[in-house]
């Protein structure tokens, strides 16, 4: 069954003359634990693509449909208890003047837990940060700490999807291994649906199943990350980019 | 003959908690060769490049027993002087230009203004070279560019023009700073092959700093890698994937790689000793 499934998808911003399409007609399915891959060069529109799932685009026509309930253009608490959402930068995502315990316990409650607590340590734990980060704020914390808060953040609600927009991208490669192989696990304990959004095809190579390439707002291709491996892409503008990305 | 010469660079900040050392005594050449710096956040690789043009504010500190620029140790020069080289003799690209570029003028009179701030000229002979200089970098419509404001420029083309602009005085050494880590992987190519272009018609040097082990390997002659302020191997490019380094071979293994699919990637364990080790010595 398919946990996550995208029809006809069309966003836009901007009216008359200014419209821009930034996504046209985008259609794919995620089945449940599945990790899917959107890559594409910067303005592509693969992140738009996220920010219409997550309610953060309000102009889009189309449907989707998450867990088997199709989306209206209000998103309930319900959907937000199913899909989360962690951004590209650490640095930008975390409110400077709360504390990780602040940040934490403030989405527990929204989520309506009780037993705040224990949840907050249990989460810092299930992201590799020990308690003594509890009551540390953003500047104390390096890139890939403010990430690790960021992702604990979004399974704050114990969702059943996590949309990645370049997690990994504002980090050091080493660093990145530590986040990736911390994705990796949650997805394998929770049994989590990934939607990633990577400029990187070898982290999306290392991550997905299956990706979808884009170019100016659609989807040219589809496939699977054999095919990725193998270098059989058939649309030209994937050739090109497999390219770029292996020569670099 | 090196262009550049720097030996038991340090650079220092005094803290409350007593003096950080961001570089710690590291020894280089440059001869007309592009040269990589790669190394984490933090490993003092910005740091170096920045030193050597003397950019380091107050309270930090630059110290060396010399860093010398043809004949001439930068260090014994006066700050006035130093404003003849900068930009002149030794040209700076930053990481991101938009931060680099000057957002409320256009971007013709940013570039004449480099020009004549180094040339005796009029404006319409700097008008033609800066038509010149943005040509070199493959933009097209320089006169429409030319009078485009920054904002109006997406990040390759804005990249670009940076570039463009540090040619201009024809300088004898260009610092990279991440140059291409805010572009896609396909302008990051096309600034890259520009720049590699300008450099070997030129007889230029370059330092080009980056976090990207790939790319260096890819682009660079010789590559430094650096780790908590220190030298801690030397190598050619191409062998950069033969590094000895635990280090280096740390980074490189915690990359992913597409033609080796692994279910869990390498971490990098550090070890305190790397950073206590002496700087091994750049000199070619």
């Amino acid at each position: 069954m398919s946990m996550l499934s995208v029809s006809d998808l069309n966003v836009w911003f901007g009216t008359g003359r200014d419209r821009v399409d930034a996504v046209r007609d985008a259609t794919f399915d995620v089945p449940a634990g599945e990790s899917f891959g959107l890559v594409g060069e910067s303005g592509s529109g693969k992140s738009t693509i996220l920010r219409a799932i997550t309610g953060l685009a309000p102009t889009w026509s189309g449907r989707i449909e998450v867990n088997g309930m199709t989306l209206g253009p209000r998103r309930d608490r319900a959907f937000y208890k199913t899909v989360q959402m962690v951004f590209q930068d650490p640095y930008a995502s975390l409110h400077p003047r709360h504390s990780v315990d602040a940040v934490l316990g403030e989405t527990l409650h929204l989520h309506g837990f009780k037993d705040i607590d224990a949840r907050v340590v249990k989460l810092l734990d299930d992201v590799g940060l020990g308690g003594q980060f509890r009551f540390r704020y953003p500047h104390q914390l390096s890139g890939g700490q403010r990430q690790r808060v960021a992702i604990a953040r979004a399974l704050a609600g114990e969702p059943e999807i996590l949309l990645l927009d370049e997690p990994t991208s504002a980090l050091d490669v080493s660093v990145q291994a530590e986040i990736l192989n911390l994705l990796t696990d949650l997805r394998a304990e929770r049994s989590l649906t990934y939607v990633m959004v990577s400029h990187d095809l070898a982290v999306v190579g290392h991550m997905c199943g299956r990706l979808a390439v884009m170019k100016d707002g659609r989807i040219v291709e589809i496939m699977d990350v054999q095919a990725l491996r193998d270098r059989q892409a058939t649309h030209p503008y994937s050739q090109e980019l497999l390219r770029n990305s292996i020569g670099a | 003959m090196s262009l550049l010469d720097v030996e038991n660079l340090w650079v220092k900040f005094p803290t409350r908690q007593g003096v950080f050392d961001a570089v710690r005594g590291v020894s280089f050449t440059l001869g007309k060769e592009r040269l990589g710096i790669v190394g984490e956040s933090g490993s003092g690789k910005s740091m170096t490049g920045r030193a050597i043009l003397r950019l380091i504010r107050p309270p930090g500190i630059v110290q060396a027993d010399h860093i010398k620029l043809g004949g001439d140790d930068l260090l014994q020069k006066s700050e006035k002087d130093m404003r003849a080289v900068r930009g002149q003799r030794i040209s700076m690209v930053m990481q991101d230009p938009k931060f680099s570029l000057n957002p409320v003028m256009r971007i013709g009179d940013q570039l004449i203004e480099a020009y004549r701030l180094a040339n005796k000229s009029d404006r319409k002979g700097a008008k033609s070279t800066a038509i010149e200089a943005l040509e070199a970098v493959s933009i097209r419509d320089p006169e429409r560019v030319m009078r485009a404001y920054p904002h109006e420029m997406s990040g390759g083309m804005g990249q670009r023009i940076m570039i463009a602009m540090m040619l201009i005085p024809d300088p004898e050494i260009l610092i990279a700073d991440e140059p291409t880590s805010a572009l896609d992987v396909s302008v990051q190519r096309q600034v890259l092959s520009i720049m590699d272009k300008l450099v070997t018609d030129r007889g230029m040097g370059l330092i080009f700093i980056s976090h990207d082990l790939n790319l260096v390997a890819d682009f660079c002659d010789r590559v430094l890698i650096m780790y908590s302020g220190r030298v801690v191997e030397v190598c050619q490019a191409d062998r950069l994937h033969e590094a000895t380094h635990p280090y280096t071979r740390g980074l490189l293994k915690s990359l992913p790689r597409l033609d080796q699919p692994q279910g869990k990637l390498q971490v990098l364990k550090r070890d305190p000793a790397w950073a206590d080790a002496p700087s091994v010595s750049g000199r070619a």
